[in-house]
């Protein structure tokens, strides 16, 4: 029933880590100088610490305002302040936690008619008005110790990038820390009174029943923090502090100081020793503690920089926050007590006396008030004392085992995964290598027709070349033999007949028209098939073009095609392009090409 | 609760050793960028001092010198860049700082660029206006020397950048001058003749000239990031 009730402080703990967490890593995560993953681990590990180690001063003195002695009266307390909290912020009114939850205390000592503490709420009040004050003084002051440092240090701005990532993760843990101190107050803070009074032995440390709830209330805030601050901080957190990194430090720093300054009980112990008076403790807003280092940092830049509409939406949310947040517990409760029958409070006669056992609880928390945590574990006679060491290390190990078991499912999977995956892999790379494989093979298939085609031709040429040397030794010889026979007559038997004989034999090879002839003979047996082609393409073409043809097949000259056809260079140009023209080739187009690819 | 503390403070001493020692080799490549700009710029002068008294082996060793301190320029600014995407160093002023260091980078690039042209063309460079090129290298080449200092001091004191950005926008100034005159000189008084061999000798003093002008670009982009840090 108590976890029930307390859900809606939960709830308020959850708007609280989303909302102001932005307030301690806001800028940071904002300009990226630390990843959200660091800032929200650093965050809750820190809130947590600061709620369960120094979160009962702020419980005490919100206790001492109206002690919420009903659990159905703090369940309603709880949920008014986080209404009015989620209305206002919908509404964009500058609103904070601590004034929510007092405001709808006062308001369930209106509704119970419990008489409302007036120095606890002067105390209260004074804070909500000194804190923005004093973030602005220790802005002021942090910033001028800063300025003289970097002056005097000449760091690299490179080193000085690091130290200002490591000093904002520094203060960031100390800002969450003394967010979680303070503010748990205003989260779990009203069920304080209707804790249950149990003792839960964890095996390496125990827990009292006031460090469950602000273990609770520091765990819903850090679930805040991770689930939702993220958006507020690359958001709201950025537009609120467009600040350099430098004063961004300062501006956490301060506001961090702000809220520890408020929660710490040694630190007001000490100003009591030392003869100052005592520091209230008392929940502060977060955001009004940053904007009040803001202003200070403002001022002290000129003060041209500060912005009077600010200043004056959040004095407005200062007076209207409580107001708004106390009427709306009256009618919640008057709603929860008259239609749901909700005990919403204890009798009001017997309040005064329970009142005094409400402080003597807290005096067992906080005996004196002069001890924090260590002292918390003073067990009374009435605690009831839970040891769940053993059914935690059972609870522990079976769940390392499904765990394991988890693990090594995934494994395999992930092996069956990988195996198929390399199968395909596999196939997909064969696929391409035939693909390769067959392009290569097309391509050296081509390669080999061009390279046997040019064969053919060599061998051509070399048979052409083989005629022509056979030609001229029958021609050698035959002159060599009529040679002989003139040797063999008698000397002035020699006639001038038998030298033109000679003469004869001569001229008839030289005849060109003979050898003409006789090449052509040869040519034309030697390139059957390119006549064939010729002829099948160009039916039209005379004996005489196709012989053109054949030796522009060769590579000719024009020069040497004309020694071969007994005509003149110029007679082989004009019937070139006579050719030319019976081909119907184009202007661009090489003739000699067209022919060789026959 | 002693071993939540432990854990935490060891986590966090490793992400501090790990943001230190990038910063520190990060602080480290900045400083050896600009060494390397440093010598190739001397380089720059001592290599067109060479080509003018014909010492052909000292300008070749010039002129591969330069052309080694450029690659490894390069390959510092690249190792440079990397880091500060990989670790988001100074993320609001990253680019501010990698384009200054491109600026920068392209002195070095202009340098070996010039020179190498003095090896592939061979201007003639006539008597009457060999001393003036060797002066507009010189106030070239102070600029760039006055500015890399000041980008030197931004990292450390930005508000000492200033005073040093003065004086290489004021050797910019003499260089436009000087190099108006060459020009001057060129296309009205000399005695050369060719209009080729104007255009060509035109084309390199604006070469030249050009280095001082990347100094200057520097100079403008440091004292608007001075600026921007200190607000």
């Amino acid at each position: 029933m108590f976890l029930f009730f307390l859900s809606s402080g939960l709830f308020l703990g959850w708007t609280l880590g989303a909302n102001d967490a932005s307030n301690v890593f806001g800028s940071a995560v904002g300009s990226k100088m630390i990843r959200f993953k660091q800032a929200a681990i650093i965050a809750s590990i820190f809130v947590v610490l600061g709620a369960v180690i120094q979160g009962y001063g702020g419980s005490e003195t919100l206790g001492k305002l109206g002690s919420v002695d009903a659990l159905g009266g703090a369940f309603t307390v709880a949920l008014s302040a986080g209404i009015s909290v989620f209305w206002m912020t919908k509404l964009k009114l500058p609103v904070s936690t601590s004034q929510a939850i007092v405001g709808a205390i006062i308001g369930w000592n209106f509704f119970t008619e419990n008489p409302t503490d007036i120095n606890s709420l002067t105390k209260i009040v004074t804070t909500w008005i000194s804190g923005p004050i004093l973030g602005g003084i220790f802005a002021v002051l942090l910033f001028l110790l800063l300025q003289y440092i970097l002056k005097k240090s000449k760091i690299h701005l490179i080193k000085l990038d690091a130290y200002i990532k490591f000093a904002l993760l520094i203060v960031g843990a100390f800002g969450s820390y003394s967010l979680g101190a303070n503010n748990i107050a205003n989260v779990v803070g009203v069920f304080a009174p209707s804790v249950p009074d149990i003792l839960i032995d964890f095996g390496f440390f125990t827990l009292n029943g006031m460090q469950l709830l602000f273990l609770a209330g520091g765990l819903s805030i850090a679930i805040g923090i991770i689930t939702y601050s993220q958006k507020v901080m690359m958001t709201v957190g950025n537009s609120l502090m467009k600040l350099n990194a430098e004063t961004s430090i300062v501006v956490v720093l301060a506001h961090a100081l702000v809220l520890f300054v408020f929660s710490s009980q040694s630190l007001s112990n000490l100003f009591v020793r030392v003869g100052l008076p005592e520091i209230p403790l008392v929940p502060v807003s977060s955001s009004q503690a940053i904007v009040g280092a803001i202003l200070g940092i403002g001022l002290l830049k000129g003060g041209k920089t500060i912005q009077l509409k600010v200043i004056g939406k959040i004095s407005l949310g200062w007076v209207v926050t409580p107001i708004i947040s106390g009427l709306i517990a009256f009618f919640a409760l008057f709603f929860m007590s008259n239609v749901f029958n909700l005990k919403v409070s204890e009798n009001p006669s017997k309040f005064i006396k329970e009142d005094k056992i409400i402080k003597e609880d807290i005096s067992i928390v906080n005996p004196n008030n002069t001890k924090e945590l260590t002292n918390f574990n003073i067990v009374s006679d009435k605690t009831t004392t839970v040891n769940i060491y053993k059914p935690v290390v059972i609870i522990v190990i079976v769940l390392l085992i499904v765990l394991i078991i988890y693990q090594l499912y995934i494994i395999n999977n992930l092996k069956d995964k990988d195996k198929l995956e390399e199968y395909q892999e596999n196939i997909e790379r064969y696929n391409t290598q035939q693909i390769l494989l067959e392009n290569e093979l097309k391509i050296s298939t081509n390669t080999n027709i061009k390279l046997e085609k040019e064969i053919e031709s060599k061998e051509l040429e070399q048979k052409k070349i083989a005629l022509s040397i056979i030609r001229k030794n029958e021609i050698l010889s035959k002159l060599k033999a009529e040679i002989e026979t003139l040797k063999l007559k008698p000397e002035g038997k020699l006639k001038f007949s038998d030298l033109n004989t000679l003469r004869i034999l001569i001229l008839e090879n030289l005849n060109v028209e003979k050898e003409r002839k006789s090449f052509d003979k040869y040519i034309k047996e030697l390139n059957k098939s390119f006549y064939q082609n010729l002829t099948k393409k160009y039916p039209n073409l005379t004996d005489n073009e196709k012989k053109l043809c054949s030796l522009l097949r060769l590579k000719l000259t024009s020069k040497e095609m004309a020694s071969i056809l007994n005509i003149t260079p110029k007679s082989v140009e004009v019937n070139r392009y006579r050719l030319r023209k019976k081909m119907n080739i184009k202007k661009s187009d090489k003739l000699s090409k067209i022919i060789r690819k026959l | 609760m002693q071993l939540h503390y432990l854990t935490l403070g060891n986590k966090l001493f490793n992400v501090m050793i790990n943001i230190f020692k990038t910063s520190k080799s990060v602080a480290l490549g900045i400083d050896e960028f600009f060494d390397k700009i440093d010598l190739g710029i001397l380089n720059l002068k001592k290599g067109v001092n060479n080509y003018v008294n014909d010492n052909n082996e000292e300008f070749d060793l010039n002129l591969n010198t330069l052309t080694f301190l450029e690659k490894e320029a390069d390959s510092i600014k690249r190792k440079i860049e990397n880091e500060f995407y990989m670790h988001s160093l100074m993320p609001n002023y990253a680019s501010d700082i990698l384009s200054l260091l491109d600026s920068v980078d392209d002195i070095i690039d202009m340098s070996k660029d010039v020179l190498s042209q003095f090896d592939v063309e061979r201007p003639h460079l006539h008597e009457e206006i060999t001393n003036d090129y060797l002066e507009l290298v010189n106030l070239s080449v102070k600029s760039v020397e006055n500015v890399i200092p000041a980008a030197r001091i931004f990292f450390t004191s930005p508000e000492q950048v200033k005073e040093k950005i003065q004086k290489a926008i004021f050797y910019h100034r003499e260089t436009k001058a000087l190099s108006n005159n060459i020009k001057r000189k060129i296309f009205q008084e000399s005695d050369i003749t060719k209009l080729s061999e104007k255009i060509h000798l035109r084309y390199f003093t604006l070469h030249i000239e050009q280095i001082s002008d990347v100094a200057k670009n520097v100079a403008q982009q440091l004292s608007s990031l001075v600026i921007k840090i200190k607000m």
